[in-house]
C-alpha cells in the first residue's frame, strides 16, 4: 500500500518533467511527484514531513542530513529524490523500535552527547551504519567514522562516549 | 518524615539527564524550519556578488513574470515604507536591502517571494543587477590611510571610515611606570576573523495577521524579547501586537543574537502579502553576512621588573567592524569589556587606546561565545603573559604565580575599574601543573629536542566577567539587563516556571527545574520549564554571553523563595503553629520543637487552593526581576602540550587539561559539556577557522570547504578539572560558565606552539596556526601575520 504525497509545488518553468517516485521509508511505501532537481533532503522533509533530517550547509560537509539508503550512510543533500527511487530510507524517525528507543538514542541522552540537538539526528544514523558494521568500535574507529557529521556544541567526546555506550548495550542484547 | 534526597529528586548538583533530548534523539526537535504554516511563502536573498560597487540599476521584471513569483523586494521599494535602512544595537544604521551602494560582498541587494524555495532562487538568478566596482577596504590599515575611499557615504557627519576612538585607564601613571621598567615586552599580533557558525543556519518565519492585526515571527533568535521590542521600532506596530517565538534553536554562540534584514525583509514582506513568509538562509549566506566574530589588532607591552612583577600595561587595539557598526553589546564602552584583559593579574598601571573602522566586510565583531569581546581580552593577555615570561627567562607558571592577585586580597578594584570578588588563581594553576606533570613534561621536552623533536606547553590562565549585567552600567537600547522567573505551583504540587531566557543547547529545560527543586524540594521532574515566546515568558534579555545562570538563575531561585516564604505562611496555617516556630528542610515545613510533625510543599500547595489563612490571597505563584549587583567571575587555567614536526609545520595535540571555577555547579554534566564545546571551539580558533578576504575583498571562507570546522577525528580528548568558589552575591553562588573555554582556551594552544619553537627566534604566529606558517617561521625565524593583504596596483 502506498501513500502518494501531492505534487511539490515547484515547477517554475512549464516544461519541466517531473517523475514519480516509490521509496521505502522507514519501511513505509512512500510515492511522490517530484521535479528531477528536487533534493532527497528536500523531499522527506518537505514532502514526508519527516523533519527529523536536518540541512546545515550546501557544500555536503556538515552531515546533518545524513540517512541511511539501504543502510549505507549517505547525505541526502546531495542526492537527488529520483536517484533514492525503489531504495530504502531509513531517517531517525524510524531509530526507534515499536515500543522503546534504539541503544543509540539511550546512549546520547545517558552520555549528553547532544546539545542543541540540530547535528544528531545525522550523528546517530551514521553512528547506526558503524555500529550494523562494527558492534565494537575502538576510540579512534568512532571518531573516524563519525569525521563527516560536524557538531558545534558538545566537542565530540561525549558522542564518542555515547556510541560506546550504545556498542555495550547492544552486545548484551 | 524527612527532608527528601536531594541528589534523587534532581535537585543542583544532580546530573540529571536531560528533559530536553526526549524529543531530540527522536527528531522531533521544534526548530524555525521544521514549522510550516498554512498558506506558506518562501524568501529567498539575493547578494552582491562586489565587496564595494555603485548600484546603477536593477532589473527586477524577468523574476516577477516567472510562475509562483508572488513578490520582489528591492531597497528602493523598502525605501519608498523608509525601511531599507534600520538602526542597530550600537546606535549605527544598517541596510536591510542595498539602495546607492553596496559596502560589502554578500550584502542584500534583493528578495523574491514565491510559492517554493526553488522558484525563489529560480527568479532571484533573473534579477539583473548593474554594479559599478568601486575600491574595496579589506583592512583597517587600508581604512585608516590618507585618501582611502568612503565607505558610509551614506551618513552624515561621517568625513572618514573611523568609527569611534576610546581610550580607559591612566595614561599618566601608565607612562611612569613604563618609564621605571626594567624591561618593556612587545608583541604585535591579529586575532582573526572567525564565525561561530552553529550548525542551524538563521531564519524567521514572519505571519502577519490581518483580521487581527497582529504579527507573529518564528525566529532564530537568542533573545526574544530584544528582538519584540526592536520590531517594534523598526515596524513601527504597537508592541502588544507583537509576539516573537524562539522555539528550538540549533546552536547560537552569538550568531543568532543581532537583527538580520532577512529577518526584516520577511516581516515587510508578510505585511504586504497577507501570508506567512519563511526565510532560512544557507550556509554561504549565514557565513557571508551574519555577524561574523574578533578581526581585532593588537599592539601590546608589559612594563616588567626584573624580578618579574608586572609594573604596567599598555594595550592599543583595532577594530575591524565590517561594513556597518551593529555589535550587540550592551556596556558603555566601545571596545566591550577589553579592558577586562589582565584582571587577575594584580598590576597598578593599565592604559587601553581602542579604534574601531569600517571596512568592506559584513558587519559585527561581537559574537561567538566572547562575552564582549572578553576573547579578544583573553587571549592578548595570555600572549603578552607568555611573551614577557620569555623576555625576562622566567617560568611561565612561576611567572603567572607571582604576578596572581593574592585569595586574601578581593574585593579587588582593576586599573581599569573592575572589581573581582572572590578568586584562587593560584589553587586553579597548581590543580592544572599537577594534572599536566609540568616538571615530568619539561624534561620529556627537553629529551625529546636532543632528538630534534619539538614539544611545547602552553598554559592560559584568566578570570572572566560574566553576566551582564548591573542596571548602572550595562543596557540594550536603554534596556536595562535585568531578567525575570514566573513560578506556578499547581494544586498537586507540580509546577511551572517560565523564564526569559532562550536555550541554544544549553539545557534551560532542565537545569532551571534543578534550581527549583533545589529551593523548594520539589522533584524536578515535576517542574515544567517554558522559555522563548514572548506571549508567554516573562521579560528577559535572551541568552548569551553566560547571562543566563547568573542573571535568569538568580530569577529562578529568588521567586522559589518567595514562593516559600508564603508556602511557609501556609504550613504554620496548617500545623496550627506561630510562623516563628516553623523550620524548613527540603521538601517540608515542619514543627520545631516536634520534627515528626510537618507538611510537605506539595501539601500546603493543595492548602493554597483548598485551606487559605484567613486574609491570605490564595495560589501559590510568583515572579521575581532580578537585576544583578555586579557580574561574577568565573576563573580558569587551561594547560595544553603538543608536538610541531618540523618538516610539516603540523601541530598535534598531546593533552589539554581544564581546570575551571564556575562557582556552585547546577548540572555538573551539563557544566563538562559546555566546556569541552568550548574548548573545541578554542581548539578550532587556534588550528583551522579564518575568515579572510583577498584584495578584491572577496570573502574567502563562505563555505564549509573553504571556512573550516574541526571533526571528531582532529578534536582532541580533554582533560576536566574544577576548582569550587563559590559566587559571594550569586543566591545560588553560581557564576556563568558556557563561555569560558572558548575564551581561555586559543591562548593555551598557541602559546603551546610558540613555546615549541622556543630558540628560535619566532615570538608569534598568528591564529589560525596554518601549518605552512608554522613552516615559514621555523625557516625564516621570524613571526607570521595573519592580516589580510592590502591591493598595492
Amino acid at each position: 500500500m502506498s501513500n502518494l504525497y501531492e505534487v511539490l509545488p515547484s515547477v517554475s518553468e512549464d516544461d519541466v518533467p517531473v517523475r514519480k517516485v516509490t521509496i521505502r521509508v522507514n519501511g513505509e511505501s512512500l510515492s511522490a511527484v517530484v521535479e528531477p532537481r528536487l533534493l532527497l533532503a528536500h523531499l522527506l522533509r518537505q514532502g514526508f514531513k519527516l523533519t527529523g533530517t536536518h540541512t546545515g550547509c550546501d557544500t555536503s560537509n556538515c552531515g546533518a542530513c545524513t540517512v541511511l539508503l539501504d543502510g549505507q550512510p549517505v547525505k541526502s543533500c546531495t542526492m537527488f529524490a529520483v536517484q533514492a527511487d525503489g531504495h530504502d530510507v531509513m531517517t531517525i524517525e524510524g531509530l526507534a523500535g515499536p515500543s522503546e528507543l534504539h541503544a543509540l538514542q539511550e546512549g546520547f541522552k545517558e552520555e549528553h552527547g547532544l546539545q542543541c540537538g540540530f547535528c544528531t539526528p545525522g550523528m546517530m544514523m551514521t553512528s547506526k551504519a558503524l555500529l550494523d558494521e562494527n558492534p565494537n568500535p575502538t576510540e579512534d574507529e568512532i571518531r573516524w567514522a563519525l569525521s563527516g557529521n560536524l557538531c558545534r556544541c558538545t566537542g565530540y567526546q561525549n558522542i564518542v562516549k555515547a556510541v560506546m555506550w550504545a556498542a555495550t548495550k547492544l552486545q548484551d542484547q | 518524615m524527612t527532608a527528601v534526597d536531594e541528589i534523587k529528586i534532581g535537585g543542583m548538583g544532580a546530573r540529571r539527564r536531560r528533559v530536553e533530548d526526549n524529543r531530540f534523539v527522536r527528531g522531533k526537535g521544534n526548530y524555525v524550519d521544521d514549522i510550516v504554516l498554512p498558506g506558506m511563502l518562501h524568501m529567498e536573498i539575493l547578494r552582491s556578488p562586489l565587496a564595494h560597487a555603485r548600484i546603477r540599476s536593477i532589473d527586477t521584471s524577468k523574476a516577477w513574470a516567472m510562475p509562483g513569483v508572488r513578490l520582489v523586494l528591492t531597497g528602493e521599494t523598502m525605501a519608498a515604507r523608509n525601511l531599507a535602512w534600520m538602526p542597530t544595537l550600537s546606535y549605527d544604521t544598517q541596510a536591510v536591502l542595498a539602495t546607492d551602494k553596496v559596502r560589502f560582498q554578500g550584502q542584500e541587494v534583493a528578495c523574491v517571494i514565491a510559492d517554493d524555495p526553488y522558484i525563489a532562487k529560480d527568479a532571484c538568478e533573473a534579477i539583473m543587477v548593474d554594479y559599478e566596482p568601486l575600491p574595496p577596504i579589506v583592512n583597517p590599515m587600508q581604512s585608516l590611510a590618507e585618501g582611502a575611499p568612503l565607505i558610509r557615504d551614506d551618513k552624515e557627519n561621517q568625513p572618514d571610515n573611523v568609527i569611534y576612538d576610546w581610550e580607559v585607564g591612566d595614561k599618566g601613571g601608565t607612562d611612569r611606570a613604563f618609564a621605571e621598567a626594567d624591561l618593556v615586552s612587545k608583541i604585535e599580533l591579529h586575532y582573526p576573523r572567525s564565525h561561530p557558525s552553529p550548525i542551524e543556519c538563521c531564519g524567521s518565519i514572519a505571519d502577519f495577521n490581518r483580521s487581527t492585526s497582529k504579527l507573529t515571527v518564528y525566529m532564530t533568535t537568542q533573545a526574544p524579547h530584544i528582538i519584540r521590542a526592536a520590531v517594534a521600532l523598526v515596524a513601527e506596530l504597537p508592541e502588544q501586537m507583537i509576539r516573537i517565538v524562539s522555539p528550538d534553536i540549533g546552536g547560537g554562540f552569538g550568531n543568532k543574537v543581532p537583527v538580520y534584514p532577512g529577518y526584516v525583509a520577511s516581516i515587510l514582506a508578510s505585511i504586504l502579502l497577507e501570508r506567512p513568509v519563511k526565510w532560512i538562509e544557507d550556509r554561504t549566506g549565514n557565513l557571508i553576512s551574519t555577524g561574523f566574530a574578533r578581526d581585532v589588532y593588537l599592539h601590546g607591552e608589559l612594563a616588567l621588573r626584573k624580578d618579574g612583577r608586572i609594573l604596567g600595561v599598555r594595550m592599543q587595539t583595532t577594530a575591524d567592524h565590517g561594513a556597518f557598526f551593529s555589535d550587540a553589546q550592551p556596556s558603555k564602552f566601545k571596545i566591550g569589556l577589553m579592558h577586562s584583559a589582565f584582571a587577575c593579574y594584580d598590576i597598578p598601571n593599565a592604559h587601553l587606546v581602542a579604534r574601531g573602522v569600517y571596512t568592506n566586510k559584513a558587519p559585527g565583531g561581537v559574537a561567538y561565545r566572547c562575552s564582549f569581546r572578553v576573547t579578544e581580552a583573553m587571549f592578548f593577555q595570555e600572549r603578552m603573559i607568555q611573551a614577557a615570561a620569555d623576555d625576562l627567562g622566567m617560568d611561565q607558571a612561576e611567572f603567572r604565580r607571582i604576578n596572581f592577585v593574592r585569595d586574601d586580597d578581593f574585593p579587588h578594584r582593576t586599573p581599569w575599574g573592575f572589581l573581582t570578588d572572590s578568586g584562587q588563581y593560584g589553587k586553579c594553576l597548581d590543580v592544572g601543573l599537577e594534572a599536566i606533570g609540568y616538571q615530568d613534561f619539561l624534561k620529556q621536552k627537553e629529551e625529546a629536542a636532543k632528538r630534534g623533536r619539538l614539544l611545547g606547553i602552553g598554559i592560559s590562565t584568566m578570570t572572566e566577567p560574566l553576566g551582564a549585567g548591573n542596571s548602572r552600567e550595562y543596557d540594550i537600547l536603554g534596556i536595562k539587563m535585568f531578567d525575570s522567573a514566573e513560578l506556578k505551583i499547581h494544586i498537586t504540587g507540580k509546577a511551572l516556571l517560565r523564564t526569559g531566557t532562550k536555550s541554544q543547547g544549553q539545557g534551560h529545560e532542565t537545569t532551571w527545574a534543578q534550581i527549583v527543586a533545589h529551593e523548594l524540594g520539589i522533584p524536578a521532574e515535576d517542574i515544567f520549564v517554558e522559555e522563548g515566546d514572548t506571549d508567554t515568558a516573562p521579560f528577559g534579555m535572551g541568552t548569551y554571553a553566560s547571562r543566563s545562570t547568573p542573571v535568569a538563575g538568580a530569577a529562578v531561585a529568588m521567586v522559589s523563595r518567595k514562593i516559600r516564604a508564603k508556602a511557609r505562611k501556609i504550613a504554620a496555617h496548617l500545623l496550627e503553629i506561630s510562623e516563628e516556630d516553623v523550620e524548613w528542610e527540603l521538601g517540608r515545613f515542619y514543627v520545631r520543637s516536634q520534627p515528626d510533625r510537618g507538611v510537605t510543599i506539595q501539601e500546603c500547595a493543595v492548602a493554597a487552593y483548598s485551606n487559605m489563612p484567613d486574609g491570605m490571597e490564595p495560589g501559590l505563584d510568583n515572579t521575581a526581576y532580578y537585576d544583578p549587583p555586579n557580574l561574577t567571575w568565573p576563573f580558569a587555567c587551561y594547560i595544553a602540550t603538543v608536538e610541531v614536526d618540523p618538516e610539516t609545520g603540523v601541530w598535534d595535540v598531546l593533552r589539554l587539561v581544564a581546570v575551571d571555577d564556575c562557582g556552585v555547579r547546577i548540572n555538573p554534566m551539563i557544566v563538562e559539556g559546555q566546556i569541552m564545546g568550548g574548548l573545541t571551539e578554542a581548539y578550532a580558533m587556534a588550528n583551522m577557522q579564518f575568515i579572510t578576504f583577498d584584495a578584491e575583498g572577496n570573502c574567502i571562507g563562505s563555505n564549509f570547504t573553504d571556512y573550516l570546522l574541526p571533526t571528531a577525528w582532529e578534536t582532541p580528548g580533554f582533560e576536566l578539572h574544577e576548582v569550587v568558589t563559590p559566587c559571594p552575591h550569586h543566591p545560588i553562588g553560581a557564576k556563568g560558565i558556557g563561555e569560558c573555554a572558548a575564551v581561555g582556551g586559543p591562548a593555551a594552544f598557541v602559546n603551546a606552539v610558540i613555546d615549541a619553537l622556543k630558540g628560535t627566534g619566532v615570538r608569534n604566529i598568528d591564529m589560525p596556526v596554518f601549518p605552512d606558517r608554522v613552516y615559514e617561521a621555523l625557516q625564516t625565524g621570524k613571526d607570521v601575520s595573519g592580516a589580510p593583504p592590502v591591493r598595492t596596483a
